[in-house]
């Protein structure tokens, strides 16, 4: 329904469609004008000085060459997980509003966003943390490491690898252009109706296209990744002696197979009832806005365990290489990964008991939702018994592994209390609710990321981070993460329900303050880690580690630091399921001569072409900018044919270049497998 | 008995934290205190595998640290099928336990359910008629009717002590969630669907109600006051909207339906008695086709031995124990 606009010529409607200087929130005169101005004007300086530093120093060519039409599953890795920082600097500064809008509203005080501004506030910082902050990351882990420890060159579709990272980031950058131009849906991070179907404007429609793009994105990484670690594990590594974290990877990559085309369904309807009028989800003409929100949770359930299960294959990675001593329980880890992973499809009804399903229906879920508390119970146990008898040294991962599995244990224990029907009657939606749920993802996942991006970071770059920085960050996370979240526990047993954008009830105050307090803490966690990366670029000499800088356990540590291109000049042949440990047991010495020709995907443009092509298709759809999104459209069909007649896709690394690389690289003496 | 000596526990240190009354923990109406013991017994319960997990985890980290070089090192200590069978078992034990407590809780305290006690050891007498609400959430405020008085209030609901409540409830646009923590569990309002819940306040008083479920720009100040009250200050509160109140036809309820952000209490001492039935069924203006009769419509001439759905003309023929339905399927019982 294009609003009416008086004042334009309709060449001007036909170019721009709802597109107006309206439309621009930083050109209004009121507060949020003002913030969004402000943030415009910082992120456009920060903009221009990272273009000109980049112009200046003429990289342009190198990034575009090395890194933006790279195939490479290690690049894109890192591009993955810069992304994730970026957006989870975005995603931050949503919270450090909305803790500040919290502590400061109440009674009188009306707080300084109006809740048609705080309302886009938490929806975009849900969705933002949940798929471009979260997502990008452990898609960034899986990415870097699971080829690296199955013993593979590359992924199984490298030219998909590519594409699959331009679609997350374009989808990220819609999300990022919806702060500027326009609007953001204030139907929350899952956009529920009715709210998603009555927002007049471009809000919701950012939304479900941004969603869209990196849905897809990173429903072909699913694909990729089950065929890669199906197809291309080194000889002799049978799926029994595939590392943990790769066998988390595989479910997590199955999870997402089964689960994001249910989310592109369901955004699809959503986006037909708001484009074309029908009535999946509206309140009259036989809609039902319950299928919406069964639909969704059908993706949003799996969702979380598709977040969380590889960062408890990072976990059982770091402790036994701290604990120097095997897993314990391998097996076990692998029956409850995937006992997690049915489950976890099991078990969507419980987001929402109180929506009259019934006593029956209830108890199932409930006991579902208990018994996915089994196989997670047996994993801390497992971990526990990996300590045991160890020599634990309590690096940098290390020290989150220990946050944790103390707050995440925590975690868990609330949401066995909100699986428990009855109790969830009374917790639902309330404080209580987004404590649990911020216990489990901060406590869980980001400090898993935390701990990963501290484990493999010398696989990566060749140098460790700093210690001292790295332990700062990790004690201003675990603490500001308690006091931020321990007042909305607090808080959830009074009653206090979520979203709200001003309170009448002062004794609440103090609590606000508080966890307000916390976020900040948690702001000089990000701070600490920023100075860390930073720092240890700047003394990277100094840091320099060789192959094999943690004495680890499996293959990846086995090639230099960073690997070369084509990770490892031969493939070994598996002999047991540490493989790397295994052998260095057995004396393994990396062969120097008699190396081959690698043959190797050739990097494409076709990705970030398509990339682009998508974003204007989706910008266009946003903005009813009808012969943009249509000619971008047939931009991506001609785009993706045209890819399809590229035959130059390979190349071989001669095996000059590989004896080459293999005498020169980064494999300090005492890290080389001959040490053991 | 047991539960009340612990929240007694649980709650004098948590009492050391401020003026504020936890709710969840000790609430004033029986529903949501049974709701709350089934919380605390079965957190309880979890807490006997948590919290030596908790100091396991720590005790284990400190003595096997790097530097303790009394500690015995095992390097390929892998795996013990007994401690294995121990860690399966041990979640599945506890599991079991609160799975069957929350099995048997949830269907006691089913919404639907029509209580059978108003407090621990009262049964509720024969023959009781427990108080009627009809419930319809606005944007951004609370409508409640009381068929048996023929009343109705915006933002204000009250009720006598220790008498059951039946709340049957419906939405008019939005996705909400009527919610008094002090006095049971939320249920969810939603358009053309009507919900129910049976409650019942213990002690007299003034209790926060609220949407739990957000509802967009409005959503923060769609409260309401539910007051608890003895009989006589009851009779005497139904006697004063009586007293004051408007009356609510379709066009007052037409303006009542607009978007409004805080809305003042209100008083009506009269309603068109199919108004909610109405609203359930989507067809408060003269003219407006009702779900039912478009649903019935929509499902084509009736099948062999099926019955067909009557045609709905505003008449209150609507189930009260029905699960979630729409409102077709609740006027064809």
């Amino acid at each position: 329904m294009p609003e009416a606009m008086p004042h334009r010529a309709p060449v001007w409607d036909f170019l721009f469609g709802r597109l107006t200087l309206d439309s621009l929130p930083f050109l209004k005169p009121d507060l949020e004008g003002r913030i969004v101005l402000v943030t415009l004007v910082v992120v456009a300086l920060g903009g221009v000085a990272i273009l000109g530093y980049i112009t200046k120093k003429r990289l342009w060519g190198y990034l575009w060459h090395d890194w933006f039409t790279s195939v490479d599953h290690k690049k894109l890795g890192i591009m993955y997980m810069i992304l994730g920082t970026v957006m989870l600097l975005r995603g931050f500064s949503d919270a450090i509003m909305m803790r500040a809008q919290q502590a400061y509203a109440f009674g009188p005080q009306m707080g300084y966003l109006p809740p048609e501004h705080y309302d886009q506030i938490f929806s975009a910082h849900g969705a933002i943390m949940i798929f471009f902050v979260a997502m990008a990351y452990i898609v960034g882990l899986m990415n870097y490491v699971m080829p690296l420890q199955i013993g593979a060159r590359d992924v199984a579709f490298p030219f998909l690898n590519n594409l699959s990272f331009w679609f997350t980031f374009w989808g990220a950058i819609l999300f990022m252009v919806s702060l500027f131009v326009g609007d953001f849906s204030t139907a929350g991070w899952l956009g529920y109706p009715p709210v998603s179907e009555l927002q007049q404007g471009p809000g919701v429609d950012y939304y479900i296209w941004g969603l869209q793009l990196s849905g897809v994105g990173t429903l072909l990484t699913g694909v990729n990744f089950v065929t890669t670690i199906l197809k291309m594990r080194a000889p002799g590594m049978t799926m029994m002696k595939m590392p943990v974290f790769s066998w988390t990877a595989l479910c997590t990559s199955g999870l997402i197979i089964a689960t994001f085309p249910v989310l592109t369904a369901t955004l699809l309807l959503l986006s037909l009832d708001r484009y074309l009028g029908t009535h999946f989800f509206t309140s009259g003409f036989g809609g039902n806005v319950m299928m919406y929100i069964n639909l969704i949770w059908v993706w949003g359930h799996p969702e979380v365990y598709i977040l969380i299960l590889p960062i408890f294959g990072v976990y059982s990675e770091v402790v036994p290489t701290f604990s120097g001593k095997p897993l314990f329980g391998y097996s076990s880890m692998v029956y409850a990964t995937v006992a997690i992973m049915i489950l976890s499809y099991l078990v969507w009804l419980h987001h929402f008991f109180t929506m009259g399903s019934g006593a029956d229906v209830n108890s199932f879920f409930s006991l579902t939702t208990m018994m996915i508390s089994i196989p997670t119970g047996v994993k801390i146990f497992n971990w526990l018994f990996t300590m045991y008898r160890g020599r634990v040294h309590f690096t940098v991962p290390m020290l989150w592994t220990m946050g944790f599995l103390f707050t995440f244990t925590i975690g868990g224990m609330t949401g066995v209390m909100l699986s428990v029907a009855p109790a969830d009657f009374l917790l639902h939606n309330s404080l209580f609710l987004i404590a649990h749920f911020h216990n489990v993802i901060i406590g869980g996942v980001v400090f898993g990321v935390f701990a990963a991006v501290n484990y493999w970071f010398p696989k990566a770059f060749g140098f460790k981070l700093d210690e001292s920085w790295g332990k700062a960050s990790f004690w201003f996370w675990l603490v500001g993460f308690w006091v931020a979240f321990t007042p909305l526990y607090i808080m959830g047993f009074m009653g206090v329900t979520r979203r709200l954008s001003h309170f009448d009830n002062p004794a609440l105050q103090p609590y606000f303050i508080v966890a307000a307090f916390g976020a900040l803490l948690i702001a000089l966690g990000i701070l600490a880690f920023i100075i860390q990366i930073y720092v240890s670029i700047v003394r990277r000499k100094a840091y320099a580690v060789g192959g094999d800088p943690w004495n680890g356990r499996t293959l990846e540590w086995s090639t230099s630091s960073p690997p070369p291109d084509y990770n490892f000049a031969f493939i070994p042949n598996i002999h047991a399921r540490d493989a790397w440990t295994d052998m260095k047991k057995h004396g393994y010495r990396r062969p120097l001569e008699g190396f081959h020709p690698i043959h190797m995907p050739k990097n494409t443009a076709a990705g970030a072409v398509i990339g682009v092509l998508s974003f204007l298709c989706c910008f266009g759809l946003v903005w009813y900018i009808w012969w943009l999104a249509a000619a971008s459209f047939v931009g991506i069909i001609v785009a993706a044919i045209a890819h399809t007649f590229n035959y130059h896709r390979d190349f071989h690394i001669h095996a000059e270049e590989v004896r080459e690389f293999e005498h020169t690289g980064n494999w300090q003496a005492e890290t080389q497998g001959a040490r053991a | 008995m047991t539960v009340k000596r612990l929240r007694g526990l649980l709650l004098s240190p948590l009492a050391l934290l401020g003026g504020c009354h936890l709710a969840l923990l000790d609430p004033s109406g029986d529903v949501a205190r049974q709701q709350s013991d089934v919380m605390i017994v079965t957190t309880i319960i979890m807490m006997l595998i948590i919290v030596p997990v908790l100091i396991a985890i720590g005790v284990v980290a400190w003595r096997y640290r790097a530097s303790n070089k009394q500690a015995r090192y095992d390097a390929e200590w892998d795996h013990s099928p007994q401690l294995e069978l121990v860690v399966w078992a041990g979640p599945l034990l506890i599991i079991i336990a609160i799975g069957a407590i929350s099995w048997i809780g949830t269907h006691q305290l089913d919404p639907y359910r029509p209580l059978d006690r108003v407090a621990k050891g009262q049964p509720v007498a024969a023959g009781t008629k427990p108080l009627e609400v009809d419930v319809v959430s606005l944007r951004w405020k609370w409508l409640f009717f009381y068929p048996q008085y023929g009343i109705a209030t915006v933002n204000q609901l009250a009720a006598p002590v220790d008498v059951p409540i039946r709340f049957k409830m419906t939405s008019d646009a939005m996705m909400d969630a009527f919610s008094v923590p002090e006095l049971a569990g939320m249920v969810y309002t939603m358009p053309g669907m009507q919900t129910v819940l049976h409650a019942v306040i213990n002690k007299p008083g003034q209790y926060r109600g609220f949407s739990a479920n957000y509802s967009g720009a409005g959503f923060t100040d769609m409260r309401f006051d539910f007051e608890g009250m003895n009989t006589h200050d009851f009779d005497a509160w139904v006697a004063r909207v009586r007293a004051e109140g408007s009356e609510l036809d379709t066009k007052a309820y037409d303006r009542l339906r607009q978007p409004e952000r805080d809305a003042p209490v209100h008083y009506y001492a009269r309603f068109e008695p199919d108004l909610y039935t109405r609203i359930l069924d989507r067809c408060i203006d003269p003219g407006e086709l009702c779900m039912s009769q478009m649903m019935s419509t929509d499902a084509g001439p009736p099948m062999q031995g099926m019955h067909e759905p009557p045609v709905h003309a505003g008449a209150a023929s609507l189930v009260d124990t029905g699960k979630t339905v729409p409102a077709q399927a609740a006027a064809a019982h």
